[in-house]
């Protein structure tokens, strides 16, 4: 806990020069400009992308790790734990392979198969897909993203419902339900707070995730950043401090400004996760496990 | 609520409609197995992609030589190799003590508001945007120091390594029996001997585990190092000096234009994901027959033996 404080303490002051300089609008200004005696540094356009990577990553990885985590519930242990074995495996890739992947395999089917033909057959009517796709952009991001959050979601809400009552499910079962309807009345009215706990936990990761994320999202930079549709480029605020560290000079205020970013996206991401804690241990059967 | 009237209500309910019922079931199922597959085909895909591609980059001189020219093709990887090596080393001296010793005081003295706290905050404190962890380890070790080094990056890694250590550490600490901990009091021992020579030893699987799991999630880090270890193409000069790692090394690669840089973030990628799912698998294995690993059986029947 000590290090926590250190830690919010050092952020705090590496980035005041920034914060003292810009008052407010350093999060709700939206220019970036790290040229000498032109500079002017606002995170908006970053919070944005990082948030609707994020809900993005969310909306697809969510029902995708729900579904993933009924099946494994559902199926006999001889099926369902080598297959919770192998989703965990996902979760031991590092993430600078997720970008790679991305970068290399990904992004060619994915422009070919998925964005192409959704600008094509949507895009003149339907300003979310009006840009022309490139693969550098929010929806490339964010799927690779929603990849990498389904093992962190499905073991927890495999977790929780694990938790539920077998009478619950017997009950069901003995009224003359089917499966999916034993689902619907036994299981998820039971684990609904530890399901957006661990959907939560899942927004926690996205928002934190890094590599991937720089490596796929286009980095767009300034008011350009956010997105005006799916297939434009982006940038969230860890991929800014990923690019720009190593060349911001500590001199100007490049660096703290980049250092109050890191503040910003650790008050979101820290909120988010006390958030999810809160509701999967509420949840959590006494001496469940990790 | 009346709920024999409600029973028989939704008994009723169940009656009707059974063939659309039944058929809605079905698709579910399909639904439900669709995304197990749609989440398996991603892994299946990145290990084939990296399997087959980075083979072609695996030589020799590419596992042992520092990197040429930008560009030339020419060259390997060996100081990344090291670099890991080496940092995830350092890692681990920093954070596998100080992980275990917070583990043995979350379940062994752990009791009230103090250690609930803890644990929530350690819980809390996983789950940190690593890229926080660099930029925390650059102003505390590499402003202080003036410059990057592997310590650096140490840090910062270490930060991530300890709160995985010791929740794993109080995880199997707490599945020891209780009758262990009794049996050496009741031989006269202090409480830091049943601590450090029943407990721990009996919990011996689960630590060793915890510690291989998180060395394998810091193997593959590569935000944090942005900051604190920069990269180098040359081999390791010292703990006070830049190195290179090979997650940093794929980053780089990745952002070079020409198509040996893409085959070497290939054979990279390789050498890392072996490291890491070696790793990975040998711990699940472990894992698989229950609970308890064979090795925690073993330590615990010589632990229970030794008294």
């Amino acid at each position: 806990m000590a290090v926590i404080a250190l830690m919010v303490y050092e952020l705090a002051m590496g980035s005041a020069p920034a914060l003292a300089e810009y008052g407010l609008d350093f999060v709700v200004g939206t220019d970036w400009n790290a040229v000498e005696g032109r500079e002017s540094f606002g995170v908006l356009p970053y919070l944005v992308g990082t948030l609707i990577t994020a809900a993005l990553a969310m909306a697809i990885g969510v029902p995708l790790s729900i579904g993933i985590a009924m099946f494994i519930t559902d199926s006999p242990a001889r099926i369902g734990r080598p297959l919770g074995f192998v989703v965990e495996l996902l979760a031991a890739v590092p993430s600078v392979i997720y970008g790679l992947w991305g970068l290399y395999v990904f992004r060619g089917l994915f422009v070919e198969w998925v964005e192409r033909p959704l600008h094509d057959a949507l895009g003149a009517d339907i300003w979310l897909f009006s840009a022309a796709p490139f693969g550098l952009d929010v929806l490339t991001a964010s799927t690779v993203l929603a990849i990498m959050i389904v093992p962190t979601v499905s073991s927890v809400s495999r977790e929780v419902m694990a938790a539920v009552p077998q009478q619950q499910r017997e009950a069901a079962f003995m009224l003359g339900a089917t499966r999916w309807e034993m689902f619907r009345l036994a299981i998820f009215p039971h684990s609904r707070t530890g399901l957006a706990g661990a959907a939560i936990l899942g927004l926690g990761r996205a928002v934190g995730e890094t590599m991937a994320v720089t490596m796929l999202i286009g980095n767009a930079k300034g008011a350009s950043a956010i997105p005006s549709s799916l297939f434009s480029p982006s940038q969230t605020m860890s991929s800014i401090i990923a690019n720009e560290f190593v060349e911001a000079s500590p001199a100007s205020l490049h660096l703290p400004a980049l250092i109050g970013v890191g503040l910003v996206l650790l008050a979101t991401a820290v909120s988010i996760n006390i958030v999810a804690h809160l509701l999967v241990r509420r949840m959590r059967v006494p001496g469940g496990g990790a | 609520m009346d709920t024999a009237r409600r029973r028989a209500r939704y008994r009723a309910l169940f009656r009707q409609n059974v063939p659309r019922r039944l058929a809605v079931d079905r698709v579910m199922r399909g639904v439900v197995l669709a995304c197990v597959i749609v989440a398996i085909v991603p892994l299946g895909s990145i290990l084939a992609e990296v399997i087959a591609n980075g083979a072609q980059a695996i030589s020799i001189e590419f596992l042992t030589a520092a990197p040429g020219a930008v560009g030339s093709g020419e060259g390997g990887v060996g100081p990344a190799i090291q670099g890991t090596l080496v940092i995830v080393g350092l890692t681990c001296l920093l954070g596998v003590p100080v992980g275990i010793m917070a583990g043995i005081y979350l379940a062994e003295y752990g009791r009230g508001r103090l250690a609930g706290a803890v644990r929530f905050f350690t819980d809390v404190f996983m789950e940190f945007p690593s890229i926080v962890m660099g930029i925390f380890a650059f102003f505390v070790v590499v402003l202080v120091l003036g410059h990057f080094s592997a310590w650096a990056g140490a840090f910062a890694l270490s930060l991530i390594m300890f709160p995985i250590i010791a929740r794993t550490t109080e995880e199997s600490m707490r599945l020891v029996q209780h009758t262990y901990r009794e049996a050496g009091m009741a031989l006269g021992l202090k409480k830091w001997a049943v601590t450090v020579r029943i407990v721990m030893a009996a919990a011996r699987g689960g630590l060793v585990t915890g510690i291989l799991l998180s060395v394998s999630r810091v193997a593959g880090e590569t935000a944090p190092l942005i900051m604190t270890i920069l990269g180098s193409s040359q081999f390791f000069g010292g703990f006070g000096g830049p190195v290179d790692a090979l997650p940093l090394r794929i980053w780089r690669l990745s952002l070079l234009p020409y198509d040996s840089a893409q085959l070497y973030g290939w054979g990279s990628a390789l050498v890392l994901i072996t490291m890491i799912l070696v790793v990975n698998v040998c711990v699940r294995y472990a894992l698989m027959g229950g609970r308890a690993s064979p090795l925690g059986m073993l330590a615990r029947r010589r632990a229970g033996a030794r008294p």
